[in-house]
């Protein structure tokens, strides 16, 4: 059992959920871009998600995850105190950083929760940091204040207009590189679809775009390869090769088909989160 | 005076149409009248030629003799002095190739059912209510690491704690049993079953650590850092192999560990939990071993109408066991013999519709003897499905070996370890499929005794410098 020591929610509609576990094993090594996989309890799937951030000495992870399927739902009411069944890692390869000066990151949606913990370790690694966050509205922005303090320059934007700049991260991303702004790498995290938008702004200028991705996935550890992403032709499990690769090698076609394929049976899950435990199984 | 019947006491059973829609244990096994009889067909020969047919040693003819005079207590005694898994092995032990084959009675007949037996016993006590508690024996001192929880680690953790060593297993996954949980389905080896043996190693003072992964989670070096005094390294061949066919990252293509981990290790089979499956109704394996016709016999019991075995060869050659053949075939599984795939074939959203077969002739004989396979020109045809699952085999993990410096591989990525389980790092002991390449269980069993043996002697002689 692993104890949540810290949850707060980082946006006000309460979609993006921090949570700090005590998982000593996992602190021990856990570096930005890997992943860990947790189980709410014995009944639960395994789901994985992106390190946030660490404390060595207190042997703690963090975690952020957006309420999307029944079992990040039923993570959310999980409260301060109380424990989860099971969380392994760290998974996955650490996102490259090696000789890198100047970098854009560009965040969509809950993707900034990931890209963030990448923009903080580059920034206090000494490299000038432009991040881009994006976001549908202004009640799901999240880590503002986090974000300005990781990077150089920080440009938020909304779908709507709602909150900071109107419009998407690819439009930002083209005015800056337009503008002259000489990236020698860019990160882009967040969905599918943005991702692959990313890797079409940056393709013309040559810039190297690395995504993050999360597939479908049960063990993590390259056993069952359900995480198969086509990169150059070549068959990738996400899991231990990735999770970050070459957005410009990225299958999206297949990679977006793939994500979507338990789409029935999740819908038909969520419709049986109880309403009267609040989503808790045994209330 | 013995039992002269030709045949076995034949093996309780689920009737099959009433099984292929069910999840328990197919073989339900015998009864104490049965297990008497069946022992009683035992010669008690002079040289008895099953036991070295044993990688592990059961000292079968004195258990089988406790057996015949009704004291199954003893007959306990006898096979756990040897062997820490009995209930697994008279599930899954391929034992027509082991110590049946070399029984005396098999020459006119068929052999005794040592198996049947070695289980009859273990389930005996297993059920025995008030059994006298296990003890821990007493610690010598000496701490020693198990990477894996598999039939291997298991062992070799049982082993070394009966000697008195101090023993910690490291487990990927949050539940401890390797393949015995994630890959072997419920209906031929239930899943408490592998949990009581675990909860026995655990009285007896064998320590487990679940969710820590060697080589990510900590490293090998890391370990003798934090005082273990050896290590050894039963991390299972958990790497799916495909066929690198075009169409194989289709929708509804699965490695067969994800399919048997979803459903066995996640139970997908059941409402009251979250990991999802699919209901196909189409379902083609690819394979011809064990682990397919565990694939097979899996999606028939979540509902498909049909499900196919696929293989390149013939029946003579199918690789799994002949009664895991029967019970396939007795469960309608459609054997699509002589048949190798070409390609996968699917739908606009990606989704499979089908698997592209070419058919085979046997031809020469390879090295190892069996008939080379060969492509007749121009018989290509298409099995119409929605899921394909891919069983042709699994290679050792790389995560170990790619962490741990001047740890020798074999070319086929295995860890390169000798016969008694010494790998090229002082201290370091391997055994079971992370060396071999996927295997059964009892030869991993085997390799985790030889490790343990092997450990027990590298820390005496330590001691004595």
């Amino acid at each position: 059992m692993y104890k949540v020591v810290t949850k707060r929610f980082l946006n006000e509609a309460k979609s993006i959920c921090l949570f700090e576990i005590e998982a000593p094993l996992i602190a021990r090594h856990c570096q930005a871009g890997q992943f860990v996989i947790f189980r709410l309890d014995e009944h639960g799937e395994r789901v994985p998600v992106s390190v946030a951030g660490w404390d060595r000495e207190k042997g703690t992870v963090t975690v952020m995850v957006q309420a999307a399927g029944r079992t990040t739902r039923m993570l959310h009411t999980v409260e301060q105190g109380d424990y989860i069944t099971d969380i392994v890692g760290p998974l996955g390869h650490e996102t490259e950083m090696e000789g890198l000066k100047k970098v854009a990151v560009v965040g969509g949606g809950v993707g900034c929760a990931i890209a963030y913990p990448i923009a903080k370790e580059m920034h206090a690694r000494g490299i000038d940091v432009t991040m881009i966050a994006g976001f549908r509205s202004k009640d799901i922005v999240c880590l503002k204040d986090e974000m300005k303090a990781a990077s150089n320059k920080l440009i938020i934007c909304t779908d709507d207009g709602s909150y900071g700049e109107k419009g998407f991260t690819t439009q930002f991303l083209k005015n800056e590189i337009e503008a002259g702004e000489k990236f020698d790498r860019v990160i882009a995290i967040g969905p599918d679809i943005m991702m692959k938008f990313i890797a079409e702004t940056t393709r013309p200028y040559g810039i190297k775009t690395i995504i993050s991705l999360d597939p479908i996935m049960v063990d993590g550890t390259g056993m069952c390869g359900g995480c198969r992403v086509i990169v150059g032709g070549e068959t990738k499990f996400a899991c231990v090769d990735g999770p970050d690769f070459d957005a410009h090698q990225v299958d999206f076609d297949s990679l977006l088909k793939r994500s979507a394929f338990y789409k029935t049976e999740e819908a038909e899950e969520n419709k049986h989160i109880c309403r009267m435990t609040g989503g808790k199984r045994n209330g | 005076m013995a039992n002269m019947k030709l045949t076995k006491n034949p093996m309780p059973e689920q009737d099959p149409e009433v099984r292929s829609h069910n999840f328990d244990e197919v073989a339900l096994g015998y009864t104490a009248e049965m297990a008497i009889d069946e022992a009683k067909r035992c010669l008690n020969c002079r040289n008895p030629l099953c036991r070295t047919g044993c990688p592990v040693s059961v000292r079968i003819p004195e258990f089988i003799a406790k057996v015949a005079e009704g004291d199954f207590d003893a007959a306990y005694d006898i096979i756990t002095s040897t062997n820490s898994l009995p209930a697994v092995c008279g599930r899954v032990c391929p034992q027509e190739r082991q110590c049946e084959s070399k029984c005396v009675r098999g020459i006119k007949g068929e052999s005794v059912g040592i198996g049947r037996l070695e289980r009859f016993v273990a389930d005996y006590h297993m059920a025995k209510e008030n059994k006298e508690p296990v003890t821990a024996p007493a610690s010598n001192g000496h701490k020693i690491a198990v990477v894996g929880s598999g039939p291997s680690g298991l062992t070799c953790a049982g082993d070394l704690r009966k000697k008195g060593y101090d023993v910690t297993i490291f487990e990927a996954f949050h539940k401890a049993g390797g393949v015995l949980v994630y890959g072997i389905p419920q209906f031929r080896l239930p899943k408490e079953i592998v949990a009581a043996e675990i909860e026995n190693l655990k009285a007896m003072g064998v320590e487990v650590v679940n969710n820590a992964i060697i080589g990510k989670s900590l490293t090998v070096d890391e370990l003798f850092e934090d005082g273990y005094e050896a290590v050894f390294i039963g991390s299972g061949a958990g790497l799916p192999q495909f066929l690198h066919i075009p169409g194989e990252n289709m929708l509804g293509v699965y490695s067969a560990n994800e399919f048997l981990t979803r459903v066995n290790l996640m139970k997908a089979y059941r409402d009251d939990y979250d990991t999802p499956i699919k209901k196909f109704k189409n379902v083609a394996i690819v394979g011809g071993g064990n682990v397919a016709m565990d694939a097979a016999r899996v999606a028939k019991r979540l509902g498909a109408d049909n499900v196919y075995i696929t293989y390149r060869r013939g029946k003579e050659e199918l690789p799994a066991r002949k009664e895991e053949v029967e019970h396939a075939e007795a469960e309608g599984i459609q054997f699509m013999l002589l048949n190798n795939p070409a390609s996968i074939i699917g739908d606009e959203e990606g989704r499979v519709t089908g698997l592209e077969l070419i058919k085979q002739e046997l031809g020469e004989p390879d090295a190892k003897g069996r008939r080379r396979p060969q492509p007749i020109e121009g018989s290509n045809w298409v099995l119409p499905c929605d899921a394909v699952v891919i069983a042709i085999g699994t290679s050792p993990n790389p995560l170990i070996k790619s962490t741990t410096k001047n740890l020798d591989t074999t070319p086929k990525g295995g860890i390169a370890a000798d016969d008694k389980g010494k790998t090229s790092r002082e201290g370091v002991f391997a055994g079971g499929d992370a060396v071999t390449g996927a295997a059964t269980v009892i030869l991993a069993m085997g390799a985790g005794k030889t490790g343990a043996k092997s450990i027990d002697k590298y820390i005496k002689s330590k001691s004595k410098k």
